[in-house]
């Protein structure tokens, strides 16, 4: 798995887009060029050798390697193709595929994960809107043109959901700030790139000053983070979505037994409070908040 | 999707575990037929929960009288929420030991983790809870598996001795269960060491990845239905996510995070959630059907459309939705908050046609629906 400064895509960065013929593809391939992002090919093994978008299309990620450079691919692929098409990209030795793709098979998503470990190439995702690092490059399907939304600037955005992420963003340029760097990690269960991974490069990240966290109820990431954001020097703002959401049942003991009575809101925002976090009760105090703690 | 022991036992059988003999039945008169051929046996409850046993809904029987007598007991008791409408009746087992086994999906480390205890039963969480080290674990790549030798060592001085060939061999197969049948989670909870030395599955839990159904057409129908009213049962007809609550503002947002954070918001401001409902994703382009969903529950007073659009274009779901309620013509006031991608577009289409203007945040929305709804 690469090292964790790879999570943000950067200027130079080679994209390659699998599935860019289709509706998806093409429109996001083409919101990735006008914004400036050096989008390289498509994959599409069934019009490998024609030209789409004034791009070449190939049949798999490992033949576009053999071509040209790539440092990142993003998939928009249909849930049951994702394990193959994840298993070309890592084939390929991209740095970072972002897998854009939701309602994955779970055993499939393992797989690949597991392929992933042992090779260069770290995933974020699945079901991630992606990244964006404002002013240098957008790989996903994030408003990163929208300047009410998106912005050059200081604070580093991390996020589970796509739609909350962008709501963190348009809090920041409401309250007269930007983006270092947006990093979508997804909504599923088993993610490639997780909250721990996320808050570690940015705390390294030169261009960041402080985090905005959005979590959701449910898993253990975010109370699996707070032992690192209490020993981070950068402060972290958090809100954590789902506390007026009904809890989810579940059978059996081994999730009791495995994960104990982690997840819910009450935990998230306990672990987060103790580690030296502010939790947000709306994401509207985002602005006051990030200013007051930036300031400090 | 849970499998009730019933349906779950099966899987197990099918992949050469052993279960007791047994049948469903859903009459206290089958009760009797079936325990008739067994002798003395068990009857136990069949519903998508646990606490069966602490609950009253297990009894032992020693003839078909007794068998009949218990059926009737437990038919119609409530365990948990559930209704009991189907039984169990199996041979009874000469239990010497009871142990635990369980194969599930990890997050930590994103793969299988196999989970193996010698202190079965009914207790098993409290074991855990009071001392980690009751229940082992063991993480699997699933790329190569879980073989006898891997049981092996999972099971290693646990002293289990003659059942101990026998127990790594249910754990292998077991694991099998859980990899070809995409299960979530697949726990034996007791497993059973028997007078006779046989190792036997009492219980079993399954729950198939919901996300792999297609590829598992041929179990599906034995799962247990989710509990849906009316309008979520339309709801997923339509493929849309749609949860009934209990309040009155009506919420429409794109994407599981925002709409939760629409609920929040409601609950912070004061107000009551009437629906979760998200047409983010690849349901974007239903806002019109969505749209005619949360109108239909008739709690709902006033609505929150709250757009944040990544993927999900804002203009598209304003267009559908500003078209579907030119169609219904709605009694009710609505609220608008839209920022992201398609904005620029979506905004005049509320402007023009519906002749009100967007809110600034989703906060201004919330509170101006909760102060319309009192």
């Amino acid at each position: 798995m690469s090292d964790l400064a790879g999570m943000i895509v950067r200027a130079p960065d080679r994209i390659l887009v699998q599935g860019i013929t289709g509706r998806q593809g093409s429109f996001w391939a083409e919101r990735m060029q006008e914004y400036g992002a050096k989008v390289i090919g498509g994959v599409n093994p069934k019009r490998a050798g024609e030209e789409f978008l004034g791009l070449p299309v190939y049949a798999t990620a490992v033949d576009a390697a053999k071509d040209t450079d790539i440092d990142v691919a993003v998939m928009f692929i249909p849930p049951m193709a994702a394990k193959a098409a994840a298993l070309d990209a890592i084939a390929a030795g991209v740095r970072l595929l972002v897998v854009l793709t939701e309602h994955i098979p779970m055993q499939d998503v393992m797989y690949f994960m597991a392929a992933a470990l042992d090779s260069r190439t770290r995933i974020m995702g699945p079901n991630t809107a992606g990244l964006v690092t404002p002013g240098e490059t957008f790989v996903g399907i994030m408003p990163a043109w929208e300047e009410g939304i998106c912005r050059p600037g200081r604070v580093g955005v991390v996020s589970r959901s796509g739609s909350l992420g962008t709501l963190a963003c348009l809090n920041l340029v409401q309250a007269g700030l930007g983006q270092s760097a947006v990093l979508g990690l997804g909504g599923d269960p088993i993610l490639g790139t997780t909250t721990i991974e996320a808050l570690q490069a940015l705390e390294q990240d030169a261009g960041t000053d402080a985090i905005v966290l959005v979590g959701e109820i449910g898993g253990t990431a975010e109370e699996d983070a707070a032992e690192f954001i209490a020993t981070m020097t950068k402060p972290v703002v958090a809100f954590i979505a789902g506390g007026a959401s009904p809890a989810g049942r579940k059978m059996g003991h081994a999730g009791a037994i495995v994960v104990g009575d982690k997840g819910t809101y009450q935990s998230k925002r306990t672990s987060l409070e103790g580690a030296g976090a502010t939790v947000l009760d709306m994401p509207s105090q985002l602005g006051d908040v990030i200013h007051k703690v930036m300031a400090s | 999707m849970d499998f009730e022991e019933y349906a779950a036992k099966p899987l197990l059988a099918t992949a050469g575990i052993a279960i007791p003999r047994g049948e469903a039945v859903t009459t206290a008169e089958e009760a009797a037929v079936v325990a008739e051929s067994l002798g003395p046996v068990v009857v136990k409850a069949q519903v998508p929960t646990g606490k069966r046993g602490k609950a009253g809904g297990i009894k032992p029987a020693d003839d078909a009288a007794g068998a009949e007598a218990a059926a009737r007991d437990i038919l119609g008791m409530t365990i948990g929420d559930h209704t009991v409408e189907r039984l169990l009746v199996e041979e009874r087992a000469d239990i010497a030991r009871e142990l635990y086994a369980a194969v599930l999906n990890d997050t930590a480390s994103k793969g299988p983790l196999v989970l193996f205890s010698t202190l079965g039963g009914i207790d098993i969480e409290e074991a855990a809870a009071q001392d980690a080290s009751a229940v082992r674990r063991q993480t699997v790549d699933i790329r190569t598996g879980f073989d006898s030798a891997a049981a092996l060592r999972l099971v290693d001085g646990l002293d289990l001795g003659a059942a101990t060939a026998a127990v790594t061999d249910v754990l292998v197969r077991l694991y099998d269960v859980w990899r070809s049948r995409d299960a979530e989670l697949v726990e034996i909870n007791p497993l059973a060491i028997t007078g006779d030395g046989s190792v036997v599955a009492l219980d079993c839990k399954f729950t198939l990845d919901d996300l792999s159904k297609a590829r598992h057409e041929d179990i599906a129908e034995t799962g247990v239905p989710d509990k849906l009213t009316d309008l979520e049962a339309k709801g997923r007809e339509l493929g849309l996510t749609y949860i009934e609550l209990d309040g009155e503002i009506g919420i429409l947002a794109n994407g599981a995070g925002l709409t939760m954070t629409t609920m929040d918001a409601v609950r912070h401001y004061g107000g009551t959630p009437a629906n979760f409902l998200e047409i983010g994703g690849q349901s974007y382009t239903k806002a019109t059907p969505a749209l005619d969903l949360v109108l239909a529950n008739p709690k709902v007073k006033t609505l929150v459309v709250n757009f944040c659009g990544a993927f999900a274009r804002t203009d598209v779901m304003t267009e559908g939705v500003v078209k579907a309620w030119e169609e219904l013509k709605p009694d009710i006031p609505v609220f608008f908050s839209i920022h992201g991608t398609g904005s620029k577009e979506a905004i005049p289409i509320v402007r023009e046609r519906l002749k009100m203007e967007p809110y600034p945040t989703m906060d201004d929305a919330v509170k101006a629906a909760i102060v319309a709804a009192a």
